[in-house]
């Protein structure tokens, strides 16, 4: 594929906020990033912190009422995508954006053969005759790795292990060759050697197609090997946004630090009881006046429970919302030179 | 890839669902009654033409004053006050009282499931005001509705497409037979209501799956989820009520035609075959007693397929 790198997809401070009885919930609450062609972008963070709501915005999916965007730019190509029809933004969904979700044995309808879930999409889009669409269904079946596809194509859902279903969610999302694949924890819901071939899958297909992807999750080991860059998100923020290779060594975040030490480490912390973070993710229909971690952060201070902390430029990619982001920062490359 | 050319078909919940509904012997019994009724009603009247030339409206001549004779070998149920076959009579009402139940039927799915799929889909405000217009219509008894359409659109104040399709479909224009086609519709109009509302609380509870909003997610529009994703899905509970409501609709027709507003003559039902018997129920009792056991039996074998296919198609309700 090309090897240009021009933006695709570019988010400027959107705003989702829900409506419900408990006040107005800020889900997302100004995130910004830019995403180039062929590029993977990891999105994470703990259940809540709005990483989902985001990117079904970018797809205009946010059931509304009670969620409404009400600001922010997103920018697909030169397209405003806040500004489309609903008509207009259907014509990009399936075609140009593909979605995949979390859970591969409830998204796939159980009534339709796996040929009618498939054959729908490339007959909307692509304008596929019948017999063209179930050709290239069987196509994209055998390239995700699904053996025998001519009878699968043929079966229901409910013949599919967990695995194969999500293969086949993959084959759909990814029929009309789209420019941006939104992967929503797709590997949350399958067992762990699944989970590894799935990501190869994704992994393989997108190095094959030049598809960008979002790879949303909360699992960073999920996004270690996978992504090019990472988003922290908490509360509806963005907490830290830097490459990956960079965040996984010189955190600038103590929310970062947090969630890198609640990994498992097999090696080294042997016999040692499991670091989490403490505390409960907050309420984030009422969110307290500072720093939305400040509660659960070892290291708050008076500060951080007043004013809301800068979003701290670190160097040129690598940006941290921390009122101490730059005394982290130092912390973590000592740490860093310590280890190597 | 030499041998096996026919591609495995996978086995779809209908299959279960048809094993299921095979191992209850009241629904087979059912299942076999409706399919001997069907066949009968459809042949029968032809096969007694032509074996004694008798039908449902030829009124032998005869100066006897008595016309109504008790079964016999020639009239295996009797003749009626008229003289007419009372089996053939039977078997040409059979066919109205069927497609009464069949149509009207249709005609109630139709509306039923489109309405109450769109409000459920939609939801909000839009699913308040459709289901509060459902709640107005219930609040109206409707064998009223029935009676004031029946009789201000009846006869020959019908609409041209009603005497259209019973010229087109019926074999003849005339205002008993628009009369009937106007009672299937009258009768469809007024038994939506419950299939709306089986329909939105299904709708409701699937439009939330990942599968809705995967569908929306590849650019699917708004119609197609709602009839291609979502109505496939609420099937079960569907076939389910419109096999009672076939018989609920019979029964309707049968109290109309009993009142002397449903089916006019020379037509005949199911209904006003024993509308006729019962008056003279004290001397002739064949009149009343074969048209009332075929309806009888035809119910029974429908609600006994119906409840058949309710534990076949949702296995979770089930009671022991």
């Amino acid at each position: 594929m090309s090897e240009t790198n021009g933006t695709i997809l570019s988010v400027r401070d959107l705003k989702t906020y829900f409506q419900t009885e408990d006040g107005i919930v800020k889900a997302v609450d100004g995130i910004s990033f830019e995403l180039a062609k062929g590029e993977t972008l990891g999105i994470v963070g703990e259940s809540g912190s709005g990483k989902s709501v985001a990117n079904l915005s970018v797809m205009r999916l946010i059931p509304e009422p009670p969620g409404k965007i009400v600001d922010g730019e997103i920018m697909f190509h030169d397209i405003d995508v806040r500004a489309l029809s609903i008509d207009e933004v259907r014509k990009i969904r399936g075609k140009r954006i593909a979605m995949i979700f979390q859970d591969p044995m409830t998204s796939l309808n159980p009534f339709l053969r796996i040929s009618t879930q498939l054959m729908e999409v490339t007959r909307l889009h692509l304008g596929h005759s019948k017999a063209e669409a179930y050709a290239h269904g069987v196509n994209m079946l055998q390239m995700v790795g699904i053996p025998d596809p001519e009878s699968r194509m043929n079966g229901y859902p409910h013949e599919l292990s967990g695995g194969m279903r999500q293969r086949v969610m993959i084959a759909m999302a990814l029929s009309c060759d789209p420019e941006l694949l939104i992967a929503d924890e797709p590997t949350t819901a399958l067992d762990v050697t699944i989970q590894a071939q799935i990501l190869e899958l994704i992994k393989d297909l997108k190095s094959r197609l030049g598809t960008s992807v979002i790879l949303i999750t909360h699992d960073l080991g999920v996004v270690a090997g996978m992504t090019d860059k990472i988003i922290v998100m908490y509360a509806g923020k963005v907490f830290e946004q830097a490459p990956t290779a960079e965040l996984f060594a010189t955190p600038a975040n103590p929310y970062t630090k947090g969630l890198l030490k609640s990994v498992p480490d097999p090696v080294h912390e042997e016999g040692t009881e499991l670091y989490q973070i403490p505390g409960l993710p907050p309420d984030v229909a009422h969110l307290p006046p500072g720093c939305p971690f400040a509660p659960r952060c070892a290291r708050a201070e008076d500060i951080c429970h007043r004013e809301f902390p800068p979003f701290v430029q670190i160097n040129a990619n690598h940006h941290s919302l921390c009122h101490f982001a730059k005394e982290v920062y130092a912390e973590s490359v000592q740490e860093d030179l310590q280890n190597v | 890839m030499t041998e096996n050319t026919e591609p495995a078909r996978g086995t779809s919940l209908w299959r279960d669902a048809w094993k299921r509904l095979l191992k209850n012997k009241l629904a087979v019994f059912g299942m076999i009654v409706l399919v001997l009724m069907v066949i009968a009603v459809a042949i029968g009247p032809a096969i007694i033409r032509w074996t004694t030339g008798f039908t449902y409206d030829f009124i032998p001549p005869t100066s006897d004053l008595v016309k109504s004779f008790p079964p016999s070998l020639e009239h295996p149920m009797g003749t009626d006050e008229q003289g007419r076959d009372l089996l053939a009579r039977v078997l040409q009402g059979g066919r109205i009282s069927l497609a009464v139940g069949l149509i009207s039927t249709i005609v109630s799915l139709l509306i039923g499931v489109s309405y109450g799929a769109t409000a459920g889909y939609l939801g909000g405000k839009i699913d308040n005001f459709m289901m509060r217009i459902v709640d107005i219509i219930y609040s109206i008894p409707y064998i009223l509705i029935v009676i004031v359409l029946l009789s201000v659109f009846g006869g020959p104040n019908t609409f041209g497409w009603i005497t259209w399709l019973s010229e087109k479909f019926g074999g003849a224009g005339n205002a008993g037979m628009s009369q009937i086609f106007l009672l299937f519709f009258a009768l469809g109009i007024v038994s939506w209501l419950t299939m709306a509302r089986v329909v939105r609380g299904q709708v409701l509870s699937l439009k939330n799956q990942d599968f809705v909003m995967a569908a929306r997610a590849t650019g699917v529009s708004t119609p197609a989820i709602i009839f291609r994703h979502l109505v496939p899905n609420t099937l079960g509970p569907v076939i389910v009520y419109a096999t009672l409501t076939v018989p609920s609709v019979m029964l309707s027709e049968a109290f109309l035609s009993f009142l002397g507003i449903g089916v006019q003559p020379p037509y005949a039902s199911w209904g006003s075959l024993c509308a006729d018997g019962v008056k003279n129920l004290a001397i002739f009792p064949w009149q009343l007693i074969f048209p009332g056991v075929t309806m009888a039996l035809t119910l029974f074998s429908l609600n006994f397929l119906g409840d058949g296919l309710r534990d076949a198609l949702d296995p979770q309700t089930r009671k022991f």
